[in-house]
C-alpha cells in the first residue's frame, strides 16, 4: 500500500517537473534569453603584476604599503567613503607609534557635542575614535553622487568575490565603452553621471573615476605615485580593514596543523596498535 | 539490550561503587561508549560520521555561547556586533569562522552519514526508528543553520530569510497570515531577528536531547555493519572501547585537519561576500543563494517553473519538503530483505550512477542563477530524485537477485566461522 502510495506521489511530482522542463524548453528554444551586455564585456578582476604581499601560504603584511594605501584613502577615497568599522587606534597595526597614531587621529575632524551647550559641533579625532563619516547622512550621500550612495569600504574587499583584486581592477579599469559595445548594446553606454567600468557588476558606476593621474598623492615614503601603485596600495589598505586578523590567522593556522597532523599520527598508531591484536584479514 | 556476551561494569574503587549505587553514570557510560558495547568488528570509516556529528554538535554549542555572549540581536546592531566580535573581542574572529564553518562541517557529516545509510540501507528493521529519528535531526538541524545565518543581518542574512519565509505564502488561505505571523511583520526585520536568536540558541539543545534519543534507540539492535548480515555471536563483535575509541580518535584527527585548513586558510570560502554588505530592504541582491548546505532543496525549489493546476511556487515548495519527507518512508518503500548494497547488484548501480550523480547535479544548480540551462538540467535531476526514491527503489527492491550473503561478519571477515550458531537470523537468511 504504503508502495503504491509512494510511486503514484513520485510520479505526479515527476510528472509536474518533466512538464516544467518541456515547457522552459520550448521557451527556451523558440525565444532563447537575450545576450546580456554583462554577459558579453564583464571581466573577470585581477591583481597587479607583483601580486599582493598578503596572498598565499605565508602571508605578510606591507606595512610601507598599508602605510601608503592608508594615505590614498585619506586624501582621495574619504572624500566620498567612510570607514566605519576601523577606529584611529587600529592604525597601530601599520606600524605607526603611539605618538603618530595621536596626531594622525588630530588630523581628522569627528562630530562632537558642545559640552556647555549640547550643540553639534566638531572637534580633532583622538585614537578611540573611529573614522568619520564624509556625509551627514545617505540622503546628502546620495544627493551629492547622482543618486548613488558610496558604500562604507571597512569591508568592501570581503564583500566582492576576489575583492582586493577587484579593487585593484575597478580602480585601473576605467575607460571608453567600446564601439562594440555602444553598438550591439545602445543602453549600457553610460548615461550622464555613470562611467564604464568593465569590473562594475552592471559596467556603469556613478564614481568618476577616483584616481586619474600619477602624482595625485605624493607619498610621505617618496615611492613613485603612479596610478597602478596608488591602486595597488589603497587595495592592499582595503584587505587590511576589512580582515585585520588576516596574516595572524593563517600564522596560527601553521601552528593547529603542526599540532593537529602531530596528534593524528599519534591517534593512528594507537588505533594500529589497538587493532592489531585483532585478526582482521581474510588468510 | 546489547548482546549476552557484553562485558558487564564491575565498580573497583570505593568510590565507584559508592556513585554506582546513588546515580549509575559510570556505568552508563560504560554501557554506552566503553567497554560494555559491543560492535560489529567490520565497520568501515564510514561509520564514523555519527561520532564526528555528535562532536559537530558541541563545537557548535560551545562556539555559539561564546558568540551568543558577544552578539547583539537587534537589526540596528546585529552588523556591527559581528565585526565588533571580528575586530575587537579577543581570538572572536577564530570563535565566529569556527562557528560558521563548523555548521558547514556539521552538514558535509551530517550528508555523509545519510548517504551511508543509503547505501548500507541502514533505515531497515531493526533500525527503522534511529532512522526516523535521524531525520527529525536533519531538519531540525536545517532550522538552525537557517536561522543562524540570519544572525549577522548582512545582504544575504535578509534577502535569504525574506525568499524562505515568502514560500510559506505560497500555501494556500492561510498562507499570508501566517508568513506574517511567523515574521512577527511583513518581511523580516527586528522583530523577526529576535526570535530567530531565540530559536537559534534553544533549537541546538533540542538536537541534543533528540540525539541521545537517537543513540537510545541504536543501542537496542546495536550499529548495522558494512555486510548487512546481524551480529551472531561474540567473534562478529568487538567491544567499543578501544577499539572504536580507537578509530574514532583517528578519524577525528582528520576531521580536525580538514575542519581546520577552512577555518584559518579559507573561511568566507563557503560563505557568500554579500553577507559583508549591511543588510539593506531597498536593495535586492543580484543572486539570491541560500548557505550551500541547501542546495539541492533549492535546485528543486526552483525546478518547478511551470503552472499545472497548482501554482508552481506551491509546487516547488511541496515538492523541496517532499525531497526530505521521502527519507521517513525509506524503511517501507525499499522491502529487500538485503541491507548492504554491496550484495544488491542493480540497487548498487542506481545508487553511484544514479542517485549520487543526481545529488551532485542538484547541489551545483542550487548555487548557480536561475536561468538555463540551469533550470532545465535540475528539473531533470528532481525527476530523477523523485523517480529514484518514490518508483525506482521498491520496484529495484522487488525484481532484484541480491548476491549470496556471508554466513556471518566473522566469515566476511576471517574467511570461515567455525563457532558461529546457525539459525536465529530470519531477514539475512535470504
Ligand atoms: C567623488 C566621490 C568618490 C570618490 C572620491 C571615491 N568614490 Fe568610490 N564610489 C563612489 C560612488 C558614488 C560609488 C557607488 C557607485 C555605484 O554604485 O554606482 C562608489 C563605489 C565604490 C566601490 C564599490 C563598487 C561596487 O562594486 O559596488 C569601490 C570598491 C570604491 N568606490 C572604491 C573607491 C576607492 C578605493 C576610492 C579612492 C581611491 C574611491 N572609491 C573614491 C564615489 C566615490
Ligand atoms: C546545531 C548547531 C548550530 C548550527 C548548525 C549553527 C549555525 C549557525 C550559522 C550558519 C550561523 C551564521 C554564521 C555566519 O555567517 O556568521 C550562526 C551564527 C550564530 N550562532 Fe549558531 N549554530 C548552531 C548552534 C549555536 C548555538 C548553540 C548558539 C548559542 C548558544 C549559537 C549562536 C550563534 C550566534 C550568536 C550567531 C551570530 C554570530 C555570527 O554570525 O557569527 N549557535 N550559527
Amino acid at each position: 500500500m504504503i508502495r503504491l502510495v509512494g510511486i503514484l506521489v513520485g510520479l505526479v511530482f515527476t510528472f509536474v517537473v518533466v512538464l516544467a522542463f518541456v515547457v522552459g524548453a520550448y521557451n527556451h528554444i523558440t525565444e532563447p534569453a537575450a545576450e546580456t551586455a554583462e554577459h558579453a564585456f564583464h571581466l573577470d578582476p585581477h591583481g597587479p603584476a607583483e601580486g599582493f604581499a598578503h596572498n598565499g601560504l605565508m602571508p605578510e603584511w606591507d606595512l610601507a604599503q598599508l602605510q601608503r594605501g592608508y594615505q590614498v584613502y585619506k586624501e582621495v577615497c574619504s572624500a566620498c567613503h567612510s570607514l566605519e568599522q576601523v577606529a584611529f587606534r587600529n592604525l597601530a597595526e601599520l606600524g605607526y607609534s603611539e605618538e603618530e597614531v595621536k596626531a594622525e587621529a588630530a588630523s581628522w575632524v569627528v562630530p562632537a557635542i558642545n559640552p556647555d551647550t549640547g550643540e553639534n559641533t566638531t572637534r580633532p579625532g583622538t585614537p578611540t575614535d573611529y573614522f568619520p563619516s564624509p556625509y551627514a547622512n545617505d540622503v546628502a550621500a546620495a544627493a551629492a553622487n547622482n543618486n548613488a550612495i558610496p558604500p562604507d569600504l571597512s569591508l568592501m574587499t570581503k564583500a566582492r568575490h576576489h575583492g582586493p583584486e577587484y579593487v585593484y581592477s575597478l580602480l585601473t579599469g576605467y575607460q571608453e565603452p567600446s564601439a562594440e559595445l555602444a553598438e550591439r548594446f545602445p543602453d549600457s553606454v553610460p548615461g550622464p553621471g555613470l562611467y564604464h567600468n568593465p569590473y562594475f557588476a552592471n559596467l556603469n558606476l556613478a564614481m568618476a573615476p577616483p584616481i586619474t593621474a600619477d602624482g595625485q598623492v605624493t607619498y610621505a615614503d617618496g615611492t613613485a605615485a603612479t596610478v597602478d601603485q596608488m591602486a595597488q596600495d589603497v587595495a592592499a589598505f582595503l584587505t587590511w580593514t576589512a580582515e585585520p586578523s588576516l596574516v595572524d590567522r593563517v600564522k596560527m593556522g601553521w601552528m593547529v596543523m603542526g599540532f593537529l597532523l602531530f596528534v593524528t599520527i599519534l591517534a593512528w598508531l594507537a588505533k594500529k596498535s589497538v587493532w592489531s591484536t585483532l585478526k582482521t584479514r581474510k588468510d | 539490550m546489547s548482546f549476552p556476551w557484553a562485558k558487564q561494569y564491575e565498580p573497583k574503587t570505593g568510590f565507584t561503587k559508592w556513585m554506582d549505587e546513588k546515580l549509575p553514570l559510570p556505568r552508563f557510560v560504560y554501557n554506552a561508549v566503553g567497554a560494555g558495547y559491543p560492535v560489529p568488528r567490520n565497520l568501515s570509516y564510514m561509520w564514523n560520521f555519527g561520532v564526528l556529528a555528535g562532536f559537530c554538535l558541541v563545537l557548535q554549542i560551545v562556539t555559539g555561547v561564546v558568540l551568543a555572549m558577544h552578539y547583539a540581536a537587534n537589526a540596528g546592531v546585529a552588523f556591527d556586533s559581528v565585526e565588533h566580535i571580528m575586530r575587537d573581542v579577543n581570538w572572536g574572529w577564530a570563535i565566529r569562522y569556527a562557528h560558521a564553518n563548523g555548521a558547514s562541517a556539521f552538514f558535509v557529516v551530517l550528508y555523509l552519514h545519510i548517504f551511508r545509510g543509503f547505501f548500507y540501507s541502514s533505515y531497515k528493521a531493526p533500525r527503522e526508528m534511529i532512522w526516523l529519528i535521524g531525520v527529525v535531526i536533519f531538519l531540525l538541524t536545517m532550522a538552525t543553520a537557517f536561522m543562524g545565518y540570519v544572525l549577522p543581518w548582512g545582504q544575504m542574512s535578509f534577502w535569504g530569510a525574506k525568499v524562505i519565509t515568502g514560500l510559506f505564502g505560497a500555501i494556500p488561505l492561510v498562507g499570508e497570515p501566517l508568513q506574517v505571523w511567523l515574521l512577527g511583520g511583513y518581511a523580516p526585520d527586528n522583530a523577526a531577528l529576535n526570535r530567530f536568536f531565540s530559536l537559534h540558541f534553544l533549537l541546538p539543545f533540542v538536537i541534543a536531547g533528540v540525539v541521545i534519543l537517537h543513540i537510545w534507540a541504536l543501542h537496542i539492535p546495536g550499529s548495522s555493519n558494512p555486510t548487512g548480515v546481524e551480529v551472531k555471536s561474540e567473534s562478529d563483535t568487538v567491544p567499543f572501547h578501544p577499539y572504536y575509541t580507537a578509530k574514532d580518535g583517528f578519524g577525528l584527527g582528520v576531521f580536525l585537519l580538514v575542519y581546520c585548513a577552512f577555518v584559518f586558510f579559507m573561511p568566507n570560502a563557503l560563505g557568500h561576500p554579500d553577507n559583508y554588505i549591511p543588510a539593506n530592504p531597498l536593495s535586492t541582491p543580484a543572486h539570491i543563494v541560500p548557505e550551500w548546505y541547501f542546495y539541492p532543496f533549492y535546485a528543486i525549489l526552483r525546478a518547478f517553473t511551470f503552472d499545472f493546476i497548482l501554482p508552481a511556487k506551491l509546487w516547488g515548495v511541496l515538492a523541496m519538503f517532499a525531497a526530505i519527507l521521502v527519507w521517513f518512508f525509506l524503511p517501507w518503500l525499499d522491502k529487500s530483505p538485503v541491507r548492504s548494497g554491496h550484495y544488491r547488484p542493480l540497487f548498487r548501480k542506481f545508487f553511484w550512477f544514479g542517485l549520487v550523480p543526481c545529488m551532485a547535479v542538484l547541489f551545483y544548480c542550487g548555487g548557480a542563477p536561475a536561468e538555463e540551462p540551469y533550470v532545465m538540467i535540475s528539473q531533470i535531476a528532481t525527476a530523477y530524485y523523485f523517480l529514484h526514491f518514490l518508483v525506482f527503489l521498491p520496484i529495484i527492491s522487488s525484481i532484484e537477485k541480491p548476491e549470496p550473503l556471508p554466513f556471518s561478519i566473522t566469515e566476511a571477515v576471517l574467511g570461515s566461522d567455525d563457532k558461529a550458531v546457525l539459525g536465529k537470523d530470519a531477514e539475512t537468511a535470504a
